[in-house]
């Protein structure tokens, strides 16, 4: 039922896939995410959602091949099918008009930004997209992103594309043009997340951050992906996945993320293991 | 006379063990703690019954199972039979014989408890409707069509118990299941050791053959809500969401990496099998030393995963004393016997952590037992200065669990009390919104899969008689 519809690489190991889940894409909205389970065997996984669309009856998600099971999903074809798909989880990003905002995606980070960067410019925003990767052959999503977007400027670290640096760079080059920016979404690795918090809390812009933490059920009954907020814990899958990154404990959600490191890197070992084993 | 004589007989024979794996071996596996009668044993046990004409047992019964009537087929041998009696209450009877807490229920009442040992009610169950389960021969009676649709929201014990009995009315019910799949705590909660899943499979397989749709995957309160529902033509709704959100005991150092709730302990090694890792690719992990704070059912679930995961040393870490421990006895016995280390009388405090964000041990304070508080116990009482640090890997927090707010926040003039359970009608379980009916834990607060059965039924009952009158 929920069977892959349309695969494209985006990058080497990054993969868009467009599965069909008509009741999901009824009712999913931009900042939420669902969960997949490829098989039996397999683990629950959350993905933020980076389109949908509700006449098609899809959701499509982006996926890069970082762990076993990522691999094996970024590895599926059209027509393949996820056993299990659920969503709508987590609560919506709170879409108004703001004036002008801007929108960060690092990496894989891009993919739940652009339907965010889509809401917000469709809501009469001026949005300023800020999009950053270690080099262009990694950028995802451009050509998406610009269509989203207002503005797009672009950061890499090798300085391949764009600015030379990190999204930090590339606010910061938005900032000095002068834009009165009201609100800033930005979603990536937990460390760049950390770095545009850090950089805009004395600016005193109000910055959104998206978590993405180690779930099991997403729907609160676990408790695995609790992080602090404002010293208050907050569970990312019902409360979140959105929060006000200046009151976010990143230093304690990013060794949150080590905890299943080595199981990680076993179930790895044990999938290369596998395709060494000549079934390929 | 001589039945009399007969009776006073039975008093004098003592009830029949259940055969169980010894605690050495099964404290290392996965597989079913207890054994079940085997036939001898079960009818034996059966003949202890003193078919009382005014049964006391039945009245223990949250579901008002037909104790004597089965147990007396037991005793005549046919084990068949002795199945389908049951299920004529009970639509899961093989779970029930596993989990319910029979000493404080049906067998708290029996007469031959009196003066010697009640009758092994559970351990009959269990054989009975295994034996139903074993035959294959399960007989499935399709009803005629009322015509009526209801939706249930959940499919735990109090949805599933609710779904059956609607089905027997003639209703087409669809269970809307957020897990990927069907059982509620029976799936994820409850240990492979104390409830195979295949066994809840079965169960649940068989509900399916009544005509009950089960759709998982479905999260009410985002995929849909209870008004879509009614919108979208079910005639009822029945709310049966349990209690899935984990309490944490706000101390110190509880987002360190190595403490769990218990819900998520028992999930990944239940419903995602991480017992089963790297072959399931959930991870579960314990140390060599692990803490369980609370003492209920599911703190002895979560020790007794923990052992068999492959901790050292499990701790139960409680601040009551051993008579106050809310969890079965059997339950308690069992724990004890396979090397779980009580720590009684004594409250964690925090948790400390090494500079990787890890757990490294936990600051405990040792209590006294003083006056008796509201709940009629005697209160533990701190006694100063008695801190005290145990080295520790792994703590898994077992206090309790709170509604799950997805559904109720969702459903517009839904009554709620103010711990967020929803407030049904004692006898009908309606809620305040017409046609909406709601029972087990989401409205009680976390209790035992028995009660949140008697609760599907009695919403069963009272949303058969709404749709009689519509």
């Amino acid at each position: 039922m929920y069977h892959v519809v349309k695969k494209r690489l985006l990058a080497t190991g990054i993969a868009l896939l467009e599965v069909n889940a008509p009741a999901v894409a009824a009712k999913v909205e931009p900042g939420q995410f669902v969960i997949v389970r490829l098989d039996e065997l397999s683990e629950r996984i959350p993905l933020t959602v980076m389109d949908f669309d509700r006449e098609k009856g899809t959701i499509t998600i982006v996926i890069q091949d970082v762990g076993y099971s990522s691999a094996i999903i970024t590895g599926m074809n059209e027509g393949d099918e996820f056993q299990d798909f659920v969503g709508p989880l987590g609560v919506a990003s709170e879409i108004e008009n703001y004036g002008t905002v801007v929108c960060i995606g690092g990496g894989l980070g891009i993919a739940p930004v652009h339907p965010i960067a889509r809401a917000l410019k469709e809501a009469g925003n001026h949005v300023i997209s800020v999009l950053g990767s270690r080099s262009a052959d990694l950028l995802i999503l451009e050509d998406e992103m610009r269509a989203a977007s207002s503005e797009v400027v672009i950061a890499t670290n090798d300085g391949s594309q764009g600015v030379k640096g990190f999204v930090t760079d590339g606010l910061a080059e938005v900032l000095a043009q002068g834009h009165q920016v009201k609100a800033i979404w930005a979603i990536g690795p937990m460390i760049m997340m950390k770095a545009v918090v850090d950089y805009t809390r004395s600016l005193g812009i109000k910055t959104i951050v998206s978590m993405n933490p180690i779930m099991v059920d997403g729907t609160g009954m676990c408790g695995a992906c609790r992080i602090s907020v404002g010293n208050e814990t907050k569970f990312a899958c019902v409360d979140g996945p959105e929060f006000d990154g200046h009151l976010v404990d990143f230093d304690l959600a990013m060794k949150r993320l080590a905890f299943y490191k080595d199981e990680e890197n076993r179930a790895k070992a044990r999938l290369e293991c596998n395709h060494e084993g000549g079934h390929h | 006379m001589t039945e009399k004589v007969e009776n006073t007989k039975k008093v004098k024979i003592p009830r029949h063990d259940m055969p169980c794996q010894e605690p050495q071996v099964r404290a290392r596996n996965f597989e079913e703690v207890a054994l079940g009668y085997a036939q001898e044993t079960a009818i034996e046990e059966a003949k202890r019954c003193l078919q009382c004409k005014n049964p006391k047992c039945v009245t223990g019964c949250p579901v008002s199972v037909l104790i004597p009537e089965f147990i007396k087929k037991i005793a005549e041998g046919d084990f068949q039979e002795a199945g389908n009696v049951l299920k004529v209450k009970n639509s899961l009877p093989a779970v029930c014989g596993r989990v319910c807490p029979q000493e404080a229920q049906c067998e708290s009442k029996c007469i031959l408890g009196i003066k010697g040992e009640s009758v092994a009610i559970g351990r009959l169950e269990r054989f009975a409707a295994d034996f139903g389960m074993q035959s294959g021969k399960s007989e499935v009676v399709k009803p005629q069509s009322s015509g009526k649709r209801v939706a249930i929201i959940g499919a735990g014990p109090a949805g599933l118990a609710c779904a059956g009995d609607l089905a027997k009315d003639g209703h087409a019910v669809t269970i809307f299941e957020a897990l990927h799949v069907a059982g509620g705590v029976l799936m994820y909660g409850i240990p492979q050791f104390r409830l195979p899943k295949e066994i809840v499979q079965t169960e649940i397989d068989n509900l399916k053959q009544m005509g009950v749709e089960i759709l998982t995957n479905q999260v009410v309160g985002k995929i849909t809500s209870v008004d879509e529902l009614m919108e979208n033509g079910y005639d009822s709704v029945f709310i049966g969401t349990g209690a899935g959100l984990p309490y944490f005991m706000d101390i110190p150092g509880e987002n360190l990496n190595g403490v769990y709730s218990a819900n998520e302990f028992l999930t990944r090694t239940n419903l995602m099998k991480g017992y089963k890792f790297p072959e399931y690719a959930t991870p579960v992990k314990v140390g060599k030393n692990v803490a369980v704070l609370g003492a209920g059912n599911v703190a002895m679930d979560s020790a007794r995963t923990a052992l068999r995961l492959g901790a050292e040393n499990v701790y139960i870490i409680y601040r009551r004393s051993r008579d106050e421990m809310p969890a079965r006895k059997e339950e308690l016995e069992h724990a004890e016997e396979e090397g779980i280390q009580f720590r009684l009388l004594t409250n964690p405090v925090a948790i400390e952590g090494d500079e990787r964000g890890w757990v490294k041990s936990l600051t405990c304070l040792r209590y006294e037992l003083g006056e008796p508080d509201a709940s009629g116990r005697r209160a533990p009482v701190a006694i100063k200065g008695s801190e005290f640090e145990i080295p520790m890997d792994t703590v898994v927090v077992a206090i309790g669990q709170g509604p799950n707010p997805l559904v109720t926040t969702s459903t517009p003039g839904l009554e709620l009390n103010k711990r967020g359970n929803i407030v049904a009608d004692p006898d009908t379980l309606v809620t305040s919104k017409p046609g909406v009916f709601a029972g087990g834990d989401i409205v009680t607060g976390a209790a035992t899969v028995i009660l949140a059965m008697g609760a599907g039924k009695k919403a069963a009952a009272g949303i058969d008689q709404y749709l009689k009158g519509k």
